[in-house]
């Protein structure tokens, strides 16, 4: 098995805000193995993007990692000074948004953005960033790379400059790429474009990818292993085998059982009562319990802590399995 | 459809084809779904149906009247009868307004009712959509996607139309509050016997609400047929089977194999001669760079607008037309 590329473990980040102190990232803890895609998925407002920007150590204010620890090929991130981070950050590691256009600064070309960042993050000479941004434009499929090279953003498709992003991950020799919803704002046939590329990148380049995702159809078909956020924390993980097809926790339970294409046509869906707390109000307990169906009197006291529930380390934070285990 | 300037220097205006050649019918108390990809005209075609947009020709016809060409008064009638909900719940309402002005606001227009009765109605609105009534003095910002949406629903439901055009209605919500939106869809669909127009990107959706579903491709209806069948097998179209294998699901059984296209959707003010889909189609012959497809029954047995399908011999008449 291989070594853990990289490790969270129990990352808390707060935001201070008028209304109140809101905890984004709730105590998070998971590993990424070399070379793996790694779903991370959850419902809106669940802490998704907040520990991707973590992870970079990019939190925007007035938001702080409160506690937790990042092991980055076994080196602690967050101990790291600033001018250390901004060379992992958009070297080492890479991260991409569901919206490109956020990213790129639309009065430069696009060649010009991709061979800055190569001359920021490698030592070679202006020409050899040119060749390099060509190859690069060439494996994440952009025709015409020479034309590309010249072309200002907005002259380019969704899809086009979301490759573009993938593109400068690649040149400035990411190992880990931190892809954000990276389809959600595209069309069905592009997604599939871009699912396949990330796919391929992680076989020809070795590239491990942490794939931000609401879509459970998505992680299905693309990713390893998963975890599921709920309200700022795991509430599950391990293989996607495991956890979409041998689920324990009530909560992937009620996700799935929502999905349409789970049920036979014109049927009524499986419903979650009530929505996604707001992170603000914290909620005694497990935070899931006024949604369970399956809630009892425990869940109403502490929090549960994510324990082994299968094999392959298959985890599950609920205290339907604590008793089996007790 | 629309009249677009191409650049600020160019003085000739430019016409996009947003909807070209679009023949459709919707039945009594059925749920037609839209399917297509961004800019294939989607919007476009529910906003014609409700009056928001005139057509540049073409008409439509509502129980046998045109409603293109129709008076004033017979246009406002027919505003009655169809309705519309849209994607984002957040831009459907002002979030200064409370909930009585939003959801009581066609009432004002097209009814007589005023003070206790129009409260009255408008709480009868909220409870049909599972909404409490005591909601009607708060302000819309206090809502969230799924309780807007219900909002949205209910405003579209006061005027007892026939016909509800559903545009994306679950696309800004999270999974589990889009299972709640589509049961009270199908709840009121039964209850009132409403006529959906159901326009969504995402299949799954589509599959499960919808009696029949019809294909866009770039303003175009591409292929047209009943649920089961295109999502059964019976997806004759190349590109109607490349939508279908690129949808993720989680169904093991469900996936199919992928067929990746390349490139994207051309722009609609530069469309490709012959086959709109013809660059991007992965069994392409010659004759499809030159003349246009038709929608047509005689290859599949349901309309296809597509060669390969439909061979040429039995096409040649419509395309020498
Ligand atoms: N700058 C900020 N200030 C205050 N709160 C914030 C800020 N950024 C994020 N949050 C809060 O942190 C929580 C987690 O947000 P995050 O963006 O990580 O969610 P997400 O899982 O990525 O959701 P989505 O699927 O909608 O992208 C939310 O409750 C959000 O409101
Ligand atoms: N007001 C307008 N002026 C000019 N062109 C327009 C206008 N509205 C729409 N169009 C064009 O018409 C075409 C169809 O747009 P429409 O919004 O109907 O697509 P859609 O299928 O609803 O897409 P989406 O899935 O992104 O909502 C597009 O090419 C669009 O650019
Ligand atoms: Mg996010
Ligand atoms: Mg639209």
């Amino acid at each position: 098995m291989n070594a853990p590329l990289l490790a969270i473990e129990d990352l808390h980040v707060h935001f201070n805000t008028y209304a109140g102190t809101v905890r984004a990232v709730n105590g998070v803890s998971f590993e990424i193995r070399s070379g793996e895609m790694f779903g991370l998925v959850g419902e809106s407002g669940c802490g998704k993007t907040v520990t991707g920007l973590a992870i970079m150590r990019a939190i925007p204010s007035p938001g702080r990692i409160m506690k937790g620890r990042i092991f980055f090929q076994g080196e602690d991130l967050i101990t790291k000074s600033e001018s250390e981070m901004r060379d992992i950050r958009g070297g080492r590691i890479a991260m991409i948004f569901q919206d490109p256009t956020a990213s790129l600064n639309p009065v430069f070309t696009a060649g010009y953005q991709i061979s800055l960042q190569i001359t920021q993050h490698r030592h070679v000479s202006k020409k050899e960033a040119k060749q390099l941004a060509f190859d690069m434009f060439s494996e994440v499929g952009l025709p015409h790379a020479k034309s590309i090279y010249n072309t200002y953003p907005h002259e380019l498709s969704g899809g086009m400059q979301q490759r573009v992003m993938i593109a400068m991950a690649l040149a400035s020799g990411a190992e880990l790429l931190i892809a954000d919803e990276p389809t959600t704002a595209l069309d069905v046939t592009i997604q599939a474009q871009i699912l396949a590329l990330l796919s391929q990148l992680r076989e020809s380049e070795g590239l491990t990818i942490l794939l931000i995702t609401h879509d459970l159809g998505v992680v299905a078909e693309t990713c390893d292993r998963v975890a599921v956020t709920y309200d700022g924390h795991i509430v599950e993980s391990g293989t996607v085998d495991d956890v979409l097809y041998q689920t324990k926790h009530p909560y992937t339970q009620g996700l799935l059982a929502a999905l349409p294409d789970t049920v036979r046509h014109k049927q009524s869906l499986e419903v979650i009562k009530g929505s996604v707390p707001d992170g603000l109000h914290s909620v005694s307990g497990c935070s899931f319990h006024p949604r369970c169906p399956k809630v009892m009197d425990i869940c109403l006291d502490q929090p549960p802590s994510l324990i082994i529930v299968g094999e392959k380390e298959h985890s599950a934070s609920c205290y339907l399995y604590m008793e089996e285990t007790a | 459809m629309f009249a677009s300037s191409a650049g600020m220097l160019n003085r000739h205006q430019k016409q996009v084809h947003a909807l070209d050649g679009i023949d459709l019918d919707i039945y009594e108390q059925e749920t037609l779904g839209i399917v297509g990809e961004s800019g294939c005209g989607k919007t476009t075609l529910g906003r014609t149906i409700i009056g928001l947009i005139a057509p540049t020709s073409g008409q439509i016809l509502f129980d046998g009247q045109d409603l293109v060409n129709a008076s004033k008064d017979a246009k406002k009638s027919f505003n009655r009868e169809i309705q519309m909900v849209f994607q984002n719940p957040y831009t459907s309402f002002d979030p200064r307004f409370t909930i009585i002005k939003c959801v009581s606001e066609p009432l004002k227009i097209h009814t007589n009712l005023r003070g206790a009765a129009l409260t009255k109605r408008a709480r009868e609105l909220l409870e049909q959509v599972g909404m409490p009534g005591e909601i009607l003095h708060r302000y819309a910002h206090e809502f969230s996607g799924g309780q807007l949406q219900r909002i949205a629903i209910a405003r579209a439901l006061a005027l007892n139309p026939k016909i509800i055009v559903l545009d994306e209605p679950t696309s800004a919500l999270d999974v589990s509050v889009q299972a709640q939106i589509i049961n009270l869809l199908q709840d009121l669909q039964r209850q009132f016997k409403l006529t959906y127009l159901f326009i969504s990107h995402d299949l799954s959706v589509v599959q499960h609400i919808s009696n029949r579903v019809t294909v866009m491709y770039l303003g175009k209806i591409v292929e047209q047929n009943t649920s089961e069948a295109i999502f059964e097998g019976q997806a004759h179209h190349p590109y109607t089977q490349a939508l279908l294998s690129a949808m993720p699901s989680v169904v093991k059984e469900l996936r199919r194999k992928q067929i990746i296209l390349e490139g994207s959707v051309p722009d609609a003010a530069n469309p490709p001669k012959g086959c709109n889909f013809h660059p991007r189609c992965p069994v392409a012959m010659p004759i499809c760079s030159i003349a246009e497809p038709v929608l047509d029954n005689s290859g599949a047995g349901h309309p296809v607008a597509c060669f390969v399908v439909n061979p040429i011999e039995k096409s040649t008449d419509e395309m020498i037309q």
